[in-house]
């Protein structure tokens, strides 16, 4: 039994939700059948009134992810709603004053379940969390959630806590109407029972006659309701079924009665819960992200570690970004840069991301103020010689058991470990720009980087809330090397005579974040010619020629090199949106046109196909941070789950075959390699 | 000249109004899936038709806005083909087959798609309200009566009395639950969800255990109207009449319920084209117009103007489908023929057991009756509705040798 029933002197009972063996309480089956026991209980005592709390330190975390995961049928997963939401119902209606009494964190099916409550009482910890954040797995709130927040607050209010799926805090959750009064964690058992005290009968709104759906029936906002669907779909393109779902069963839900409304929102739930997409995000951003959190690729015997004082060498974009990030985790942050203005410049920059928040910042020229350093990244320019010499002049007054870490993007990390006396203790930490807003973050290691120092830096990038994914040194390591075929095929495609606002399209169709054009322009083309020629000085050899070249170079020679030259492939004029720019076609004349499937399959198969080699090559060495690191690192199509994903999604042996089909057509990248075909042959998946 | 040949008539169960498995699904959806279902059934390029027909006789909220061409595009019917909503009342779902088979017949047209759709669950009846509601000046030339009160003053004037409107009734009730046990109805096609769970496949309305009891027992709908000015408003244009005997209830009156038809109509030349085999050949179609307070005798006229338009007799029909609207109309209509016994007319029942979805029902009368005459392998049927502001419409077909 999960749940623990206590009838007072008064009659009422409480009912507390607390399953065994697990830290938090969750919707399986276990917790369906006390469920069923508790509410066949509670019809036949009949009490006074019933109070739903929780013995864990959250309320109630929602639909158990492993069985939701699994349903692969969806008359099953119709059948699962509809009695869970049976037993809710029966509760819901028996007349009885019903309290949630929230005392922590309430997600998804915790919320659905307080909803069906008559009074809500959450404690007032800024902390908690309340929310439906279902769609961002790819799901949909089928516990009575579409249903209840729709009758609770209207479509209009309704619409942007479904579909966005953002998690609130109390007071915020208050102020929204979800909750209906806060409370100190002594008084909640107090204030609930009173509430059942003052309300000896009572039931939901939507349960009273003469009941009106708040803001009106979607009859009366038929105009606006139009509109609705396209604003989803303007950033969505089409490619994610949860929120399209959510959306018709609160509208189609809002047209008919509470119970018929209920069992459409329980269709739409088996749709999406059995969707390819939902399986993808499921997999990707629940089961691997969590393999990822909980260190799976962490050296295993090193114990927990903790950065207390970290040091920051540059004061740039990247350079304050991590700087902010460290002092909001809590830790002692020393910032440096070659001269007092930039260093301000770059402390004023930290203000803006912090607001009003706390911090132990110190931004100064003196490396000695580096002293106690346990951890020192460095963000200066992308130029050996100068992060060799930052690397000496670090190191001399650090912390002897420190580690030393590069924010390179680019630089192989062992080449850069050979200016540091201490090189296993020297690591590569790759940022994301902004950084205060990527959650990724690349951990590179070199040829002698130790497993502790792999395992600090590790523990620090948790500790700034962010998401490690390691990775062995290579060039671009993983997430630059395969980022970067995505822009590169967009130009081999304008190369070939594409349309340019149809390759632009073709990879936003894909799920891209941006067109691979517009992502070329952020880049730059220039920093693309730095990296090239690093890569040249390097090998000590000239790069073969590449698909999309002669764009690359007439661009350069037009000095068009991208959004900060105020020029690229688009145009920019002053506080006006970015258009093509109108010449490109004269440069690439139109023939052959493609289909935009073809351009799509080409830009998803080439990073794709990059990741598989990466993996070979040991670059990155789990699913779960390829995948991730993809979709957190450039935004690779999240209803994907990540390129590796997207090759199961595809299916292994389809994905060969087109990847044939591409290799003969286009060229040798996209040559499947040896692994994946014999994975493909054996009917295996990532 | 061209003639018109159905290649195919097939229609959703009818779910009752109350508490009915069709009440959760969207007009489009349904509408939509029938269309899925019937492009499927015969590998369909829906690109070759020529246009889509189709009524709805409260076309707003859900039910507006083109609702055939949106049902077209979720379907996922191909961009090209256009599509329109036709509203003649309770005619509508007949009546779009006899446009198509005017297209087709024109030449000018080779394929169209007639039916219909009503889900009265979710758009009332009325709900549209129209000049009568909005515009008194319309409604006291008119004037307006409500249907009931004409089918009463049918059995009144006919001296039907509530017996034997009761027991054509029942025997509605018997013939479709014998016609559903025995599965005749072949062009009946279950709806679905989304994933494929089934909703109903069955008509629903029916009442297999239903008694005469139970029938005269039930109370009579429109004696509260008549008492609302509308008896006296007919008694003031029928002036032999003494007062109007209200026999028609719930019981001897069609189902409101939920549904959708969808008909197949096209040129010979064009079937062979998609290989599509002619079930029947679309004869000849009559309209009338009658009193609009009386309002529901319209199906004798219609049938005897379809009947001299094919140079055919009554006796040459070897079914009659006539839509149960009220049970007066049916007996009115037999009498207007001179048609002595109910052995040949609507064989597996109606819209007293099954409903009346009224966008959808003639299209739904012209597929039963088709199944039936290919089960009996027979060859002719005349179908007849009686139609709102006192209209008839009636459409003769002949079955086509395979």
């Amino acid at each position: 039994m999960s749940f623990d029933y206590q009838k007072d002197e008064q009659g009422i009972v409480t009912i507390t939700m607390d399953m065994p063996n697990r830290s938090t309480n969750v919707v399986n089956m276990e917790f369906l059948d006390s469920l069923q026991a508790t509410v066949e209980r509670l019809v036949e005592e009949d009490p006074k009134g019933i109070i739903i709390t929780s013995a864990k330190k959250t309320f109630l975390a929602g639909g158990d992810i492993e069985i939701l995961y699994r349903f692969k049928e969806p008359i099953a997963a119709f059948s699962f709603a509809e009695v869970a939401k049976g037993q809710v119902r029966r509760l819901e209606t028996l007349g009885k004053p019903i309290v949630a009494a929230i005392n922590g964190t309430c997600l998804g099916g915790g919320l659905e379940l307080a909803l069906s409550c008559h009074h809500r009482i959450c404690v007032d910890n800024p902390k908690t969390k309340l929310g439906l954040p279902e769609v961002t797995l790819g799901l949909l709130p089928g516990g009575g959630g579409v249903t209840r927040i729709v009758r609770l607050l209207g479509l209009e209010k309704a619409f942007p806590i479904l579909i966005e799926g953002k998690n609130m805090n109390p007071q915020k959750a208050l102020e929204t109407g979800i909750i209906h009064e806060l409370s100190n964690p002594e008084d909640l058992i107090k204030k609930a029972k009173k509430w059942i005290l003052d309300n000896p009968e009572s039931s939901q709104p939507w349960d009273q006659k003469g009941y009106k759906i708040p803001g009106g029936n979607p009859q009366k906002l038929a105009p606006k309701l139009a509109f609705a669907p396209a604003m989803l779909q303007a950033k969505t393109w089409g490619n994610y079924p949860a929120p399209e779902a959510i959306m018709s069963a609160a509208v189609e839900g809002a047209l008919v009665d509470f119970d018929t409304a209920s069992r459409i929102e329980s269709r739409y739930f088996a749709q999406v819960v059995t969707s390819k997409e939902a399986k993808n995000m499921m997999k990707a951003f629940w089961f691997q992200m969590n393999q990822i959190s909980g260190g799976e690729n962490r050296p295993k015997d090193i114990p927990p570690t903790e950065v207390k004082k970290v040091g920051i060498l540059g004061s740039g974009m990247m350079g304050h970004g991590i700087a902010a990030v460290s002092a909001m985790a809590g830790m002692e942050v020393v910032m440096t840069d070659a001269d007092e203005k930039t260093v301000e410049a770059g402390l004023a920059n930290i203000k803006d991301i912090l607001k009003k928040r706390d911090h132990n910042i110190i931004a100064t020229t003196d490396y000695n103020k580096l002293k106690g350093c346990d951890l020192i990244i460095e963000a200066v320019f992308e130029d050996r010689e100068l992060k060799g010499k930052v690397t000496e002049m670090a190191e001399k007054v650090m912390e002897i058991t420190g580690i030393f870490a590069s924010n390179t993007s680019t630089l192989p990390i062992t080449s850069l470990a050979e200016k540091s006396s201490r090189p296993e203790n020297f690591i590569g930490l790759h940022f994301f720009s902004p950084v205060h807003k990527m959650k990724l973050v690349e951990i590179i290691k070199g040829k002698k980087t130790s497993a502790s120092t792999l395992a600090k830096a590790f523990d620090y990038v948790l500790k700034i809330g962010k998401v490690p994914i390691v990775v062995n040194d290579s060039r671009g390591f993983y997430t630059s090397r395969v980022f970067g075929t995505y822009p590169e095929e967009g130009m081999a495609l304008l190369e070939e005579g594409q349309n340019p606002r149809a390759i632009e399209s073709a990879g936003k169709q894909a799920g891209m974040p941006v067109g691979p054009l517009a992502l070329m322009d952020e880049v730059s083309l220039s920093l693309l010619k730095k990296v090239r020629l690093q890569t040249q000085k390097d090998l000590g050899r000239e790069l073969p020629k590449a698909p999309g070249d002669s764009v690359f170079e007439l661009m350069m020679s037009m000095n068009r090199p991208g959004k900060a030259s105020g020029a690229g492939f688009y145009e920019y004029p002053d506080k006006e949106k970015k258009y093509l720019w109108p010449e490109l076609q004269k440069h690439f004349p139109e023939k052959n046109r493609l289909s935009q499937t073809e351009m799509m399959e080409r830009m998803m198969f080439v990073q794709a196909l990059e990741t598989v080699r990466c993996l070979e090559e040991s670059v990155v060495t789990s699913i779960a941070d390829a995948n991730i690191g993809s979709v957190f690192g450039w935004g690779f199509a999240p209803f994907k789950g990540g390129t590796l994903q997207f090759i199961n999604d595809y299916g292994l042996r389809s994905f060969v075959k087109r990847a044939y089909e591409l290799e003969k057509k286009y060229g040798a990248r996209f040559k499947p390699p040896k692994g994946l075909v014999v994975m493909a042959e054996k009917d295996q998946a990532f | 000249m061209k003639e018109a040949y159905i290649f195919d008539a097939i229609r959703t169960p009818r779910g009752k109004r109350k508490g009915g498995s069709l009440h959760e699904v969207t007009p489009s959806f349904l509408l939509g899936q029938l269309m899925q279902k019937l492009e499927k059934r015969h590998e369909l390029d829906t690109s070759q038709i020529d246009d889509v027909v189709l009524g709805c006789v409260t076309p707003i909220g859900e039910q507006g806005a083109n609702l055939p061409k949106m049902a077209a595009q979720y379907a996922g019917w191909n961009v090209d083909v256009p599509a329109m909503q036709v509203n003649r009342f309770c005619a509508t779902g007949l009546e779009t087959v006899n446009m198509a088979a005017m297209k087709v017949r024109s030449g000018w047209e080779d394929l169209v798609v007639a039916g219909g759709v009503e889900c009265m669950s979710r758009v009332p009846m009325g709900s549209d309200g129209g000049p009568m509601a909005f515009d008194p000046k319309t409604n006291f030339k008119i004037p307006f009566v409500p249907q009931g009160i004409g089918a009463d003053l049918i059995a009144t004037l006919e001296g039907f009395n509530r017996q034997e409107i009761d027991n054509f009734a029942l025997m509605s009730q018997q013939r479709a639950t014998y016609a559903t046990e025995n599965k005749y109805f072949k062009s009946l096609i279950p709806i679905e969800d989304q994933n494929g769970i089934l909703i109903l496949d069955h008509d629903e309305h029916i009442r297999k255990e239903a008694t005469l009891e139970d029938l005269q027992g039930l109370k009579p709908s429109f004696h509260k109207m008549g008492q609302m000015g509308m008896d006296a408003v007919t008694l003031q244009r029928y002036t032999e009449v003494e007062r109007i005997n209200h026999v028609h209830t719930p019981g001897n009156s069609s189902g409101i319920v939920d549904g959708a038809a969808l008909v197949l109509v096209g040129s010979k030349e064009k079937g062979k084209e998609l290989g599509l085999k002619p079930r029947a050949r679309i004869v000849s179609t009559a309209l009338v117009g009658t009193d609009p307070i009386i309002m529901l005798v319209g199906p004798g006229p219609a049938s005897k103007k379809a009947l001299k338009k094919a140079g055919m007799t009554v006796k040459d029909i070897d079914l009659f489908e006539v839509n149960e609207a009220f049970a007066a109309v049916v007996l009115r209509f037999l009498k207007d023929m001179g048609i002595d016994s109910l052995d040949n007319v609507n064989v597996n029942g109606g819209s007293i057991a099954m409903g009346h979805p009224l966008g959808a029902t003639g299209a739904m009368l012209l597929g039963t009756v088709l199944d039936e005459l290919e089960r009996r392998d027979l060859r002719t049927a005349l179908i007849t509705l009686c139609v709102g502001g006192g209209m008839g419409i009636a459409t003769i077909i002949e079955r086509e040798d395979s």
